[in-house]
Parts: C-alpha cells; structure tokens; sequence
C-alpha cells in the first residue's frame, strides 16, 4: 500500500539532470514566496552566515584558475626563455620554481577555504531547513485538528495526506538544496563574469554572444519537449487507470471471456504511450549535446581568438588556460538557474497548497467561561434546529426532538434522511445555523467540545480500530484504564473469549486495515471500547450492518447489556434490530415524520408500516417509490 | 533488474549502434583538448596564426561530429529504453491477466496495479539513464586514460593514485547514507501511515477526546524523521565540497609535476594542459556515474517485484485437450469436494458434495467467512479445489478451456464492479453483440429500468469508474443486468441482493424467475427472505455443509439454519 501513497511527482535526477516535469504554477507567487520567506525569519542569523559562507566559497574557488594560469604563465615563459638561451648557446634558465610553490600554497589554502565554508554552510542549512519543514508539518497537523469535519468531507484524504507529505517533501528539498544552488550559481555568474573581464573583455563578449543562442535553443526545446511530456502524462494516465480497472475487475473479465479485449485495448495505449514516450525523452535529451556543442563552439574560438592574442603579446598564455576554464564554468550555473527557477515555481505552488491549509476556517473557539457538566444524566433536547451541510441547502428546517435520561431512541427513514447527521450534529462535529442542541438542559454550545464528548460513546458502522494491540485499542476508551477495567470492559461486550482464543490475546496487534480478525469481532473491539469509556449517552449508528445476522445477535446481546440505564440512540438499516426501543423517530428529508413504539406505528400504517413490510414480508408491500431510496451503498 | 534485461533481446543491433555511437561522441570529446594542445604546441609558441586557425575548424568540425553522435544515440536510447518499457509492460499485463485469483491474494491488487504502472515507469527511466550517461562514463574514462598516458606516460601516475581516492571518498559517503535513507523512507511511511489513520478515524478520535494523543505520535514521528534528515543532509554537506576539492587539489599536482618534468624537457606545455583537460573529464564523468549509481536500488527493488509477478505461474491452466460436454440437460455436481487456501491450515471447504440441474434453484447460506463464496468461485474455476472434483454435465471441469466454462456461467459477484463506460456498455459487457432489444429486456428483468429512465441520457448516461456515480442497488442490478444478457445456462448470484431493499429484492426475484426457469440457479445469500424459495438450500458452516434440503425440512432439522432464519424473521414469519 504504501507504494501507492508515493505515486507523488518525480523530480528530475540528481543534479537536475533530465528536465523536471512541467511544473503547476503557483496561483499568487509573490504572496506565497514572502510568507515562505517569513518562515525563515526566526533563523535569520543562521541564514546570513549560510550567505555569507556560500558568496565566499564560490569567491574562493572563483580566483583559482586564474592563479594556476599564472602558473602557466611562468612556466612558459620560462620555456620561451630556455628556447632563446638554446638558440644563442647561453646556460639554460631554470623554471621559477620558489614562484611557482609559493603560488600553489596559495592555491591550496583557497581550495581548502573554499571547501571549508561550502561545507559548513550546507551543513548549518541541513538544520535551518529541516527544522523548518518540521514545524511546517507540526503546524499543519495541528491545523487538521482544529479544522471541522466538514472540511474532512470535503477533501479527499488522498489530497490532504498528500499535501502533508509530497508537497512538504517538495519544500524541504528546495530549501535544502535549490535556494544555496540558487546563491552559488549567482554568486559563480557574477563571480566568472569579473574573472573573465579581468582577463579579456574581447573574449568575454565572446562568451557571453553564445549565451543567447543557448537560451533560445533550450527554451524552444523546453517547449516542444513539454508538449511531449504532456502527451506521455495522459497516455501514461489512460494505461494506468486501465490497469486499475481491470485487474480491480478481473473477476469480472473472466467471468465474461474479455480478456483479449482488455488486452487489445492495452496494446493500443502501450503503443501509443511509447510513441509518446521516446519523441518526448529524446527531445529532452538532445538539450544536453546542443549546449554542449554550443559551449564547443564557444571553446574553439576562445582557443583560437586567445590564441591569436598570445601570438601577438595581448594575453598570456595561463590567461587562457584561466578563461577556458571559467568559460566551461560558466554555462552550468546558468542552466542551473533556470531549472532552479523552474523549482521554484513549482515548490512555491506546493507551499500554497500547504498554506491553503493553515488558512482553513477553523471550529468555532470554545466558550471562555464553559458550563461543565460533571455527572450528566442524559437528557437530550434539540429545539427548532436548522441545519445544511452546504450553506445554500438545508437539510433540516425546524427539528424538535425531546429525550429522557435512560430513554432508548431508535432512528429509521431512508438514506439522506439525516439520521447519521443527528449524531455529528449531537456531537459538535458541524455547527447549527439556528435553533439549539442541549444536554441536561444546557446549551452543548456553552460547553467545551471535550466535555461535551466524553458524555457520549459511540459506536459505528465504520469500526476504526488502530494499529496497535487490542489491549491499546480498548483502552483508547478511558485514559490510564487498568487492565481489569480492559479485561470487563472485554467481557461485558461478549469479546473476552475470542481475544483469548488468538495466539496472542490480548498483545495481538491489529495491522492497519485490522484484517487479522473479522468484522464481527472488530465491532465487538468497538463496543468493549465504548464499555469502557462508561458514557451517559450511547451512540449506536448502524452498529451490525456489516455483520451476518447471526453475529449480530451476539452484538446485540453485548450492545443490550451497553444500553441499560444510559439513554441510547440506536440508527439502524435493519428494522429487526431495533423493534423493542421505547421510542422510533422515523426521518424522512431531514424531519421527524413519525414518532412512536413499533406496534404504535405499524398500526397507524405510514411511512414506517411501509418501510417495515418492505423489509420482511413477501409480495404485498403498498407501493411505495420512496422506499427504493432504501439502500446501503456498498 | 539484470535479469529483466533479457527482454532488451530485439534492441540487439541498437544497442551495439548505442554504443558506437557514445564512443565517438566521448572520442571527439576527448579528441578537443588534444587540438587544443596542438594550437598551444604548434600555433602559440610558434606564432602560427594560420595553424591555429585550421585546427580551429577541425575543433569544431569535431564538436559538431560528437554532437550529431550524441543526438543520434539519444534517439536510438530513448527508443530502446521506452520499447524497453513497452515490452515488460505488455509482458507483464498479459501476463497478470491470465492469474487466477490465488495470484491476485498473494500479491494483492494494488500491488499488482502498482507493479504494472510505477514500477514499470522506474525501470523505463533508469534504463533510459543507463543508455544515456552509464555507457557514456566507462568509456569516457577509459578512452581519457589512453589519452592521458599517450600524452604524458610518467604523470600517469597522478591519475593512478587520484580516482581510486576519489572512488573510496564517494563510496564512503554513499554507505554512509544510504542506510540512513533508507530508514527515512521507513520514517516517512511511518508519518503517512498516523495521518492516514488519524484522517480514516477522525471522528472516534474526536468522539473519544483523543486528539491530543494523535498529536503526539505524529509529533514524536515528525521529530525521528527529522532527526533523520538533517543527519543525511549533514552528511551529504561533505559530498559536494569534498569531490570539488579533490578535483581543485589534483589539477594542482598535474600542474606541479608537470612544472617539475617540463623542466627537465619531459614534456611541453599543451600537453600538460591537455592532461589536465583528460582529467578533469575523467572526473567528471566518474562522478556523474556515481550520482546515478544512487537510483539504482530504487530500480532494482522495483524490478524485483515485476521479476516476481512474472515468475509467478498460475496452475490453472487450460487442458491439452478438450473433452466434449456431456449432453442433455444443464447439470452441475460438487463431488467431494475439498479445498484449502494457500498456506491455510484449516480447509476453507470440506467433502462439499451436490448437484443441481437446469431448472432448479441451489441457495448457499451461512456465516461470514463460512465459505459460501469461495464455493462459487469453484465453480467458475477462479480456483482449483485440492480435493474432489467439479462436473459440468458430468465433465470435470478441468478437462474443458476456461473460456468454455466460464461462457456458460452468467457471474453476478459479490462486490459489483462497473467499468468507466455508459450504462449500455457496462450491460453491454456480458454479451458484447447483443441486440438493444436484449439489452432492454436484461435491464427490465434486473429491475434497473426505473432508475435508468430516471436518469437525464437513459442508457447513456456514463459509468464512472469502479461505479462511484450509481448506488450500491443500482450497481448491483446493472451487474445482474450484465449477467442476464447472455443468457447464460448456470446462473451464479454471489450475495449479490444485498443492497437492494426488501421491495425490490422479491421483485426483482420474481422476474428473475421467468428468466431463468431453464437454468441452473445457484444464488448465495444472508437474507433468509431471498433464499426460502429455493428448491435446494445448502447451509455452510465453516466449510463443512450442515445441512441440505428446503427451508422447511431444515427448519425441522438444522440447528444451524434454525439459529440464523431466528436471528432475522419472528417465528411466525420463518413459517
């Protein structure tokens, strides 16, 4: 699985060879760059030195060659010298060898120096921007438990996980690597720049007369090359959904002799993919020989221009060497520039998408002066509540719903009704736009979240069970629950001999989609748990809908035992599960339309009689469309 | 990956073209410094102008022959490397596509798709780098090296002593931090996997007031990761600084040497020069080597899994031969039959012996996990039992091709799975020439009409993929549907009533009733309201069959039937 969740972006390869993919770019770049710069502030000292420390290591390395080319220098004048002395048979001078030492000492100690703060600069940048991208990260999960659920609703997980760890990833590598790239490449440019007009301003014009030709060539490369990446993306997209699609369906192929169909199809993609594929690699890879053949070109009339030059007395012969070499210097750290550039933006857009996070409208604050309820007895009141999940829609208009301590409610209607809504709204999880919710005759809005939930337990349909052991797992019901609390807690919800019977009891740890043990037995994990928390008010939502029937007898067994003396809301799809509660509300649209005991609504012969007969009797339901809404979505 | 190469065997040619042509174009690379010593040699020092200006053209007639080389082979590379891709991928696909379903549980789905896509992608792309800058270093270095020596014997030796140092400097910090990467990896799985069950869990989180915990765990996971990733950046801080430093240090000494050897007349300037220029290339292209020598194992473990896909083979296999049908009239038979999931201790199925004919209806009930599925899954020989043997008309139905078997069964699975398409196609799919008027008929009996008219492009209307956009009952009755139209003689329903509300469940029943009066009907259920009517049901429980008969004998006589039908209907209603 955890492949899967890497099916991030891919980077260029190291160095920033190949190209790296046509980035998104950011909606507000300034915005963003300045507040990912803000980010930085708190290391400000820290960031200077990293400065400071790479402008002068590139300074360092930047004078080298042309020191050595003094080197060169010497040597041939020496040799000029040795060829004069042959030709008029006078005794031959001998190289300057205390110049030439003296000079290498002094190369030496500027490639150590130079290597020296290189060093330590990205080593201080290691902690600057790790510790940077930690916070980003805390922030942002912080952030996520303070965001209301209906941000949850609206964001797939995949979007927010990937935005904490692909987009946050892509930040963290910009920060360690692109931004002192960014300063050394300037800082080399700059630096290579002077050398060279030091050296020759003639051949420096020279060089830089190439640098257009280079950059229109990439760029028009760039272009075409992007609209072949393009290409190779959606083709790439098309097999891959393909593949998902069957394999995820390959009962189904089977079943209907299709896979040569399948397979036709895939052929056809494959084929095209690769045709998209080559021309868009190739094109990216003759970026490399045309710049290198360009920066050729440029060699060759430095060798033969400088030449020219020596011959006549202009330069001397080390000077060139030195130009060659910050010539070959020089167009690395502009190619480098520009895909930094192109980093950029699409690290910039990353930090949006993280941004857009942390900028969320958070819950509602708690109350400052909360009423804390310290031994609720369990009366639930909602008086005209209002409610949509989109601002513009409603869901419900005016609902009144009045509960005893000890009642045992049980919620039916068709799917959309509202009834799993009743729950979030009971718990806080959304905020209603009129009317008011009340536990023991206060305002749950006057209370804190935390209070207000430790008043109810839940148990759902969706059994979320963590990766952990199961003793962990119950006891996520009560904080610091001893292990007899765990063990009763098993034993009241009909747990305790299965948990035995597993090789490793109690320490069987539930991997992550907790497939180890069945449905059945999870579900009873969730009610141990809820036992444990000792709620005054339970929350059974579509408790055993996933379980055979059965089972669910067991659960029901368990879940009786949970119930007693606590006031319980009991959602179910099964009306058999539910025909002994004290009281039904029937829902329908985001309303109560009926309310009453089983027999008390049978006979009256609405909506409920309907909905009952739908589920058990054999051909002589009234007919009635709505009841087709009935259905559990798989 | 080596091994996957096996598949490079129709780039033979290319690949021998390859690597001429990076030979020459790493030859004209190297040939420039030894022009350019030339024009120092011969043109500087003599003051030749017109030397330096014939060997001028000569160098860049040998840039652009390097380049044209290097255009070409990147032509040819990309073609190799992407058709090199083609190829697995296709391998692979078809490959996965004849597994049964024992494969797909060992490896799973998703890793499967994985393997098929990403995976694929990795080994395309490094094979892409290997043609394009790992051939291009070896040879460079080699050809550098003959150069160098033929220019200067006696400095030689600088090299000798140079690579081989800078070779254990990148070996020391490549293993220096490729543990360490690795355990970030793990840290970073680590991290995905607490979000991804703290965002799954959000509201038992919250309904328990345990956000504060999640908090810390990812916090203490943050802070591991962290720790991590600075220690690799630290390290990696000594990378850059120190190959440059050793490239500074060593033109240094040719320098020096050469000073000390040009003075005794050993050698002439532009051929220290030159060496110097070999060097460095050397270098260079040793370093670019080692850079993606670090993207290697990511390939390789990538290709270690598509080796495994490919080397699992699938027993279910086609006869040599196959047998004739019996003829007469549909029938199946389960004749002892026994069956084990791989590696399970316990069978999932034991001694299951029945037959049923055309005409009648067989339904299978029990407890989750008590093998009513994996029966049926049997019978459309997704597996193979151990144990016993599966007679359609009384051949075993291994003896006869799957596509024969499998064209006589109309499958209705558990999960119903659509495919991105409309409505028509994904009927459509079960008999892929059928009339419209068959199609119609297939979507009335499935009782899917209702909700297709509803819709604004009636049979039109698009599926998304996996069926996002229809419910749980409409996917189910379009997958009815799609079994329906091909009037198949063996009907298998898979639990696939269960999210159909009472109503449309016992219509949908009745219709389906009609249709299938010919065939052999075998419909696995929880429902005892679905499966009463049955002429044969068969009650499992864990993997034994505890009874077999109607639903009133085994009311009389099955305690294990008598416990479910009491779980759902009141008494009076199960009679």
């Amino acid at each position: 699985m955890s492949d899967s969740s890497r099916r991030g972006r891919m980077r260029g390869g190291p160095m920033g060879m190949g190209m790296s993919t046509p980035g998104e770019k950011a909606k507000d770049f300034r915005k963003t760059f300045s507040r990912l710069i803000t980010l930085l502030k708190p290391a400000y000292v820290k960031l200077i030195t990293i400065i400071a420390f790479a402008i002068l290591s590139t300074a360092f390395s930047i004078v080298g060659p042309k020191i050595l080319g003094k080197v060169t220098t010497s040597l041939i004048n020496s040799i000029m010298a040795k060829f004069l002395a042959f030709r008029y048979h006078q005794p031959s001078p001998s190289v300057d060898f205390p110049y030439i030492e003296k000079i290498i000492f002094i190369l030496i100690g500027l490639y150590l120096a130079s290597a020296l703060f290189s060093f330590i600069q990205q080593y201080i940048m290691a902690g600057v921007a790790q510790s940077v991208v930690k916070k980003m990260r805390r922030d942002v999960n912080e952030k996520l438990s303070r965001l209301p659920l209906i941000f949850f609703d609206n964001h797939a997980h995949g979007d927010v996980m990937s935005r904490v760890t692909n987009d946050i990833d892509t930040i963290s590598t910009t920060l360690q690597q692109s931004l002192t790239q960014l300063i050394t490449s300037v800082a080399t440019i700059i630096g290579v720049i002077i050398m060279m007009l030091s050296i020759s301003p003639l051949l420096t014009l020279v060089t830089i007369i190439t640098l257009p030709i280079s950059f229109t060539a990439t760029k028009n490369i760039v272009k075409k090359s992007q609209k072949n990446f393009a290409a190779q993306q959606k083709e790439l997209g098309i097999i891959n959904s393909h593949v998902e699609e069957m394999f995820t369906g390959h009962v189904i192929v089977k079943s209907f002799r299709r896979e040569k169909a399948s397979l036709e199809k895939f052929n056809e993609t494959n084929d095209r993919l690769y045709s998209a594929s080559w021309r868009a690699q190739f094109v990216s890879g003759i970026i490399m020989p045309i710049m290198s053949f360009i920066n050729n070109i440029g060699y060759v009339i430095i060798c033969v221009v400088g030449g020219i030059l020596v011959t006549r007395g202009f330069i001397t012969l080390g000077d060139i060497q030195a130009f060659i070499q910050y010539s070959r210097q020089f167009t690395y750290p502009i190619a480098q520039t520009a895909n930094i550039a192109n980093i950029l933006q699409s690290t910039i857009a990353s930090a949006e998408r993280v941004f857009e996070i942390l900028d969320e409208q958070e819950e509602i604050p708690e109350v400052a002066d909360p009423v804390i309820i310290n031994k609720p007895r369990g009366e639930v009141i909602f008086s005209g509540v209002r409610f949509g999940y989109k601002k513009d829609s409603l869901l419900m208009e005016n609902l009144n719903i009045k509960v005893s301590p000890g009642q045992v409610i049980a919620i039916v209607g068709p799917t959309g009704a509202g009834k799993t809504t009743l729950v979030n709204l009971l718990m806080r999880f959304y905020e209603i736009s009129g009317g008011t919710i009340s536990v023991d005759g206060i305002d749950i809005r006057n209370m804190h979240r935390e209070n207000l939930r430790t008043i109810f337990g839940m148990v759902l349909q969706d059994t979320w069970l963590f990766n952990g052991s199961i003793r962990d797992n119950i006891a996520y019901g009560k904080l610091g629950a001893g292990e007899q609390d765990i063990v009763d807690a098993a034993s009241i919800a009909h747990a305790d001999h299965f948990i035995r019977s597993l090789p490793d009891g109690y320490d069987t740890v539930l991997n992550e989609e907790a497939s180890n043990i069945s449905q059945g037995e999870r579900q009873l994990i969730t009610i141990a748990r809820a036992i444990l928390a000792n709620p005054a008010i339970l929350i059974l939502d579509e408790a055993t809908s996933s379980v055979d029937t059965r089972t669910e007898v067991y659960i029901q067994k368990a879940m009786a035992v949970l119930m007693e003396g606590r006031t319980s809301f009991v959602i179910a799809h099964r009306l058999s599960t539910i025909r002994d509660a004290e009281t039904i509300l029937v829902m329908k649209d985001g309303n109560i339309i009926e309310q009453g005991n089983h027999t008390g609504l049978l006979n009256k012969g609405g909506f409920y009689k309907d909905l009952y007969k739908s589920q058990f009797s054999k051909a002589d339901v009234n007919e009635n469309p709505e009841i087709g809404y009935l259905e559990t979505k798989i | 990956m080596l091994k996957l190469f096996r598949f490079l065997k129709p780039y033979r040619t290319p690949i021998f073209v390859i690597f001429v042509l990076v030979f020459f174009q790493s030859m004209s690379q190297l040939y420039l410094p030894t022009l350019m010593s030339d024009i120092v040699n011969k043109g500087i020092i003599n003051g030749d102008v017109d030397y330096i200006l014939r060997i001028g053209g000569l160098m860049l007639g040998t840039a652009l022959f390097g380049s044209i080389c290097a255009i070409f082979s990147s032509l040819i590379s990309s073609q190799v490397s992407m058709g090199f891709g083609r190829i697995i991928r296709s391998r692979l696909f078809k490959h996965i596509t004849n597994f049964s379903l024992h494969e797909f549980d060992i490896i799973g789905t998703p890793s499967l798709v994985t393997r098929t896509t990403n995976d694929i992608t990795q080994v395309q792309n490094v094979s892409m780098m290997i043609t394009r800058m790992m051939i291009i270093a070896p040879i460079t270095c080699v050809g550098g090296i003959i150069l160098a020596i033929s220019k200067d014997r006696d400095l030689s030796w600088i090299i000798v002593v140079v690579i081989p140092l800078l070779l254990i400097f990148i070996a020391i910090v490549v293993s220096k931090v490729y543990p360490l990467f690795k355990a970030m990896q793990k840290k970073i799985d680590k991290i995905n996997q607490i979000l991804r069950e703290s965002l799954i869990g959000i509201r038992v989180i919250r309904a328990f007031n345990r956000t504060e915990r999640e908090e810390t765990r990812f916090e203490e996971a943050n802070e591991d990761l962290t720790d991590v990733s600075i220690r690799v950046n630290r390290i990696m801080a000594v990378m850059m600084p120190g190959i440059m430093l050793f490239m500074n240090l060593s033109s240094i000494a040719v320098i020096w040497f050469g000073a000390l050897r040009i003075e005794h007349g050993a050698t002439n300037i532009g051929d220290m020069m030159a060496f110097l220029q070999y060097m460095m290339q050397i270098m260079f292209a040793i370093i670019m080597a080692s850079l993606m020598f670090i993207m290697l194992p990511r390939a390789q473990a990538s290709a270690a899994r598509i080796n495994e896909a490919l080397d699992m083979e699938t027993d279910i296999l086609d006869p040599a031969v196959e047998k004739p049908l019996g003829e007469g009239k549909t029938s199946i038979s389960f004749e002892k039959v026994y069956f084990f999931y791989k590696g399970a201790e316990k069978p999932a199925l034991k001694d299951i012996s029945f037959s049923a004919s055309a005409g009648e209806v067989t339904a299978i009930i029990g407890s989750t996990g008590s093998g009513k599925s994996t029966l049926v899954n049997l019978l459309s020989r997704f597996y193979d039992p151990d144990e016993g043997s599966i007679r359609l008309n009384g051949t075993d139905i291994r003896d006869i091709k799957q596509s024969t078997l499998r064209g006589r069964i109309g499958f209705v699975p558990q999960k119903a799975v659509l495919f991105d398409g409309s409505i028509e196609d994904n009927i459509r799919y079960g008999k892929p020439d059928a009339s419209d008027e068959e199609i119609l008929r297939a979507a009335e009996t499935s009782q899917s009409m209702e909700f297709i008219n509803s819709m604004e492009e009636g049979f039109s209307s698009p599926i998304a993929q996996g069926g996002t956009n229809v419910s749980g009952g409409q996917k189910q009755r379009l997958s009815i549907a799609r079994a329906l139209v091909g009037r198949p003689e063996v009907y298998i329903f898979d639990d696939s009533f269960s999210a159909l509300d009472f109503k449309t469940d016992s219509r949908l029943r009745s219709a389906l009733k009609k249709e299938t009066s010919e065939s052999t009907v075998l419909i696995v259920g929880q429902r005892v309201a679905t499966i009463k009517d049955a002429d044969r049901i068969i009650v499992l429980e864990e993997g034994l069959i505890a009874g077999m008969g109607t639903h009133q004998e085994l009311l009389g006589s099955c305690p294990v039937y008598q416990e479910i039908v009491y779980s759902q209907l009141s008494a009076e209603e199960a009679e």
